[in-house]
């Protein structure tokens, strides 16, 4: 049962005979006290900071940041230099930019499927793309969540 | 019942230096010790080619060459990062973690449902989030979790996880273990247990109570039942109070002057000092030791040590400073070449909780220190530490400074050394021609 007082909100069982035992009462937390007419309005700002961990990292065990090289990502909208937020805990399925392992290096590519293919493929025309269907050496590290780049 | 799970992180330091570099993947991998003195990590294959741990690097150095074995520097900063995401991930999975050492947790998981089950979601997990692999075994006690985790990383066949209370003969699994591998028991006892024909754990699971506690106090009798599947080392949350504070450190090169050393002696005892304020205790006595390189038998060798007694308990960084440098004044001998010097804070104490006493200063004075580290320990932690110290003490490019020759970049805990990925348009057309540095890869 929920009632709302004057901007106070109550939480649990009002009669006692709901529950049986002593009522459990949650009172939410009152930043501005208790007051007769308007809440007051700086009520909305009393919050805390915006984090962008919180926007970026949901993982942070499995979050890594790594720096990327060279152009071959640039319509994905990875440029040289850029700081990329790979995300271990996220699934990898086609489609996504990853960080993956191929004879024995990280690279950066798109991750696509053509029919029972899987291919890495660049986000630019100069490059090619590979076809990893066979590749013993082949593992995905991680997906590629946020580009941060400096402009 | 109790039942616990030991997760144990396979070759940590080197599975670290893995994470990054996935043309390691196959090849044997070694971690040597501060200052590259000698081999504290090896990976899998460098203990299949029978590197023996804490094998000294410039003994071993023409098989790492030979056997092109990659060799690594500690890089503390990024094991010690990735320890606490393993751990993260332990505690958001296991109802009850208790941290046992950088890369060992052990789980309460009584009263689990499905502890197999459980312990093979948890391996699986920390593997893919954290990129470390490690090995579970699940038992009735610690000092049988213990076992079963050395079982599921040796036995490939368990895919990483042992629970011993499934084994359909526990006592052949006791048979096949060294009594000095069990834990609590350590080689000195194993010794000792083989002067009495005690081989193996069964052996010593054999051993009448009495003798045990006799020969071994009640620490060996513990590890006796433990092993019989009484529990009897609990879930200890909190960590136990600090005894001891040590701050010490190898040099980069052998050093002779006394000069060198004082200046080494005084960083060593800032550094102590600063944790000590940290844990919010203070000592009552400073011990300074300094010792020659153990493995050159050619130079002559001495292990000076001295332990200097202070008026009263303290942790202003002045007073133990002064106290460490008496002490070295003690322990060095002139003429021997040192290779590691140390302080060691002794008799720890609340700093709240103190009684006091007639040597004691004047609050005021007491008060004017306390305000004098709080204004050093806030600058040096906001602008690096060693940013504020004793005159005494040295700038960093100094000799005694530690040899890291191999370390790896600090992948993940700063911003200048994130691992670099992808490659520029030259080196790519380089190495997909076959004439680049790397024409042994893809040409990404």
């Amino acid at each position: 049962m929920r009632l709302r007082t004057n901007g106070l909100e109550l939480l649990g069982p009002l009669d006692p005979a709901d529950s049986g035992t002593t009522p459990k009462i949650l009172l939410p937390l009152l930043l501005a006290g208790v007051q007769a007419g308007f809440p007051s309005p700086a009520d909305d700002f009393i919050d805390k900071r915006l984090d962008l961990n919180e926007h970026l990292v949901p993982h942070p065990a499995a979050t890594f940041f790594v720096r990327a090289v060279g152009d071959s990502m640039l319509g994905a909208g990875i440029h040289d230099g850029d700081l990329l937020v790979v995300d271990r805990a996220v699934e990898a399925c086609a489609g996504r930019v990853v960080i993956a392992a191929i004879g024995g290096e990280l690279t950066v590519k798109r991750l696509e499927r053509k029919g029972d293919r899987m291919l890495l493929a660049p986000a630019n025309p100069d490059y090619p793309s590979f076809d990893v269907s066979e590749r013993e050496d082949f593992e995905i590290w991680g997906v590629v969540t946020h580009v941060i780049h400096k402009v | 019942m109790p039942l616990y799970a030991l997760v144990d992180c396979n070759n940590f330091y080197a599975s670290c230096e893995r994470l990054f570099r996935p043309e390691l993947k196959t090849r044997p991998v070694v971690v040597l010790s501060n200052n590259d003195g000698c081999v504290i990590s090896r990976s899998a294959e460098a203990k299949a080619l029978g590197i023996p741990m804490g094998a000294p690097a410039y003994q071993w150095e023409h098989v790492f060459r030979k056997q092109g074995i990659a060799v690594f520097s500690s890089n503390y900063a990024l094991y010690g990062d990735l320890s606490n995401r393993v751990m993260s991930v332990l505690a958001d999975m296991a109802p009850r973690v208790e941290q046992y050492s950088i890369d060992e947790a052990f789980l309460d998981i009584s009263g689990i449902a499905e502890p197999l089950a459980l312990c093979r979601a948890i391996r699986e997990r920390v593997g893919r989030h954290t990129g470390i692999p490690v090995s579970v075994g699940i038992a009735r006690t610690k000092t049988l979790a213990k076992l079963a985790a050395r079982r599921a990383k040796k036995d490939a066949s368990l895919g990483g996880v042992f629970d011993w209370t499934a084994a359909p003969d526990p006592e052949a699994l006791l048979r096949e273990t060294e009594a000095g591998d069990v834990w609590g028991l350590g080689r000195q006892c194993a010794k000792r247990l083989a002067s009495r024909g005690v081989r193996t754990a069964l052996d010593f699971v054999r051993l009448p109570a009495d003798w045990v506690r006799k020969e071994l106090t009640i620490v060996g009798l513990q590890t006796q039942l433990e092993l019989k599947g009484v529990s009897c080392l609990s879930m200890t949350e909190a960590p136990a109070a600090r005894r001891s504070v040590l701050c010490s450190r190898s040099f980069g090169q052998l050093i002779e002057e006394r000069e060198h050393l004082r200046e080494a002696v005084c960083a060593f005892a800032a550094r102590a000092a600063e944790k000590l304020r940290a844990g919010g205790l203070e000592a009552q006595a400073v011990q300074t030791f300094v010792l020659t390189p153990r493995h050159r038998e050619n130079l002559p060798q001495h292990q000076g040590q001295a332990t200097t007694t202070l008026p009263g308990p303290t942790n202003f960084t002045p007073d133990i400073v002064a106290a460490a440098l008496r002490g070295l004044d003690e322990a060095f001998r002139p003429g021997f070449s040192y290779q590691k010097a140390g302080v060691v804070l002794l008799g720890l104490e609340s700093a709240v909780v103190r009684q006091a006493s007639l040597l004691d200063l004047p609050p005021e004075e007491r008060e004017r220190r306390r305000a004098l580290m709080r204004v050093v320990d806030g600058v040096n932690r906001r602008h690096g530490r060693g940013m504020l110290r004793l005159a005494i003490s040295s700038a960093p490019d100094r000799p005694w400074h530690m040899r890291q020759h191999r370390r790896s970049p600090r992948y993940t805990t700063s911003w200048d050394e994130l691992p670099r990925i992808g490659r520029k348009v030259q080196e790519a057309r380089a190495a997909a021609a076959g004439t680049g540095p790397g024409n042994a890869r893809r040409p990404f």
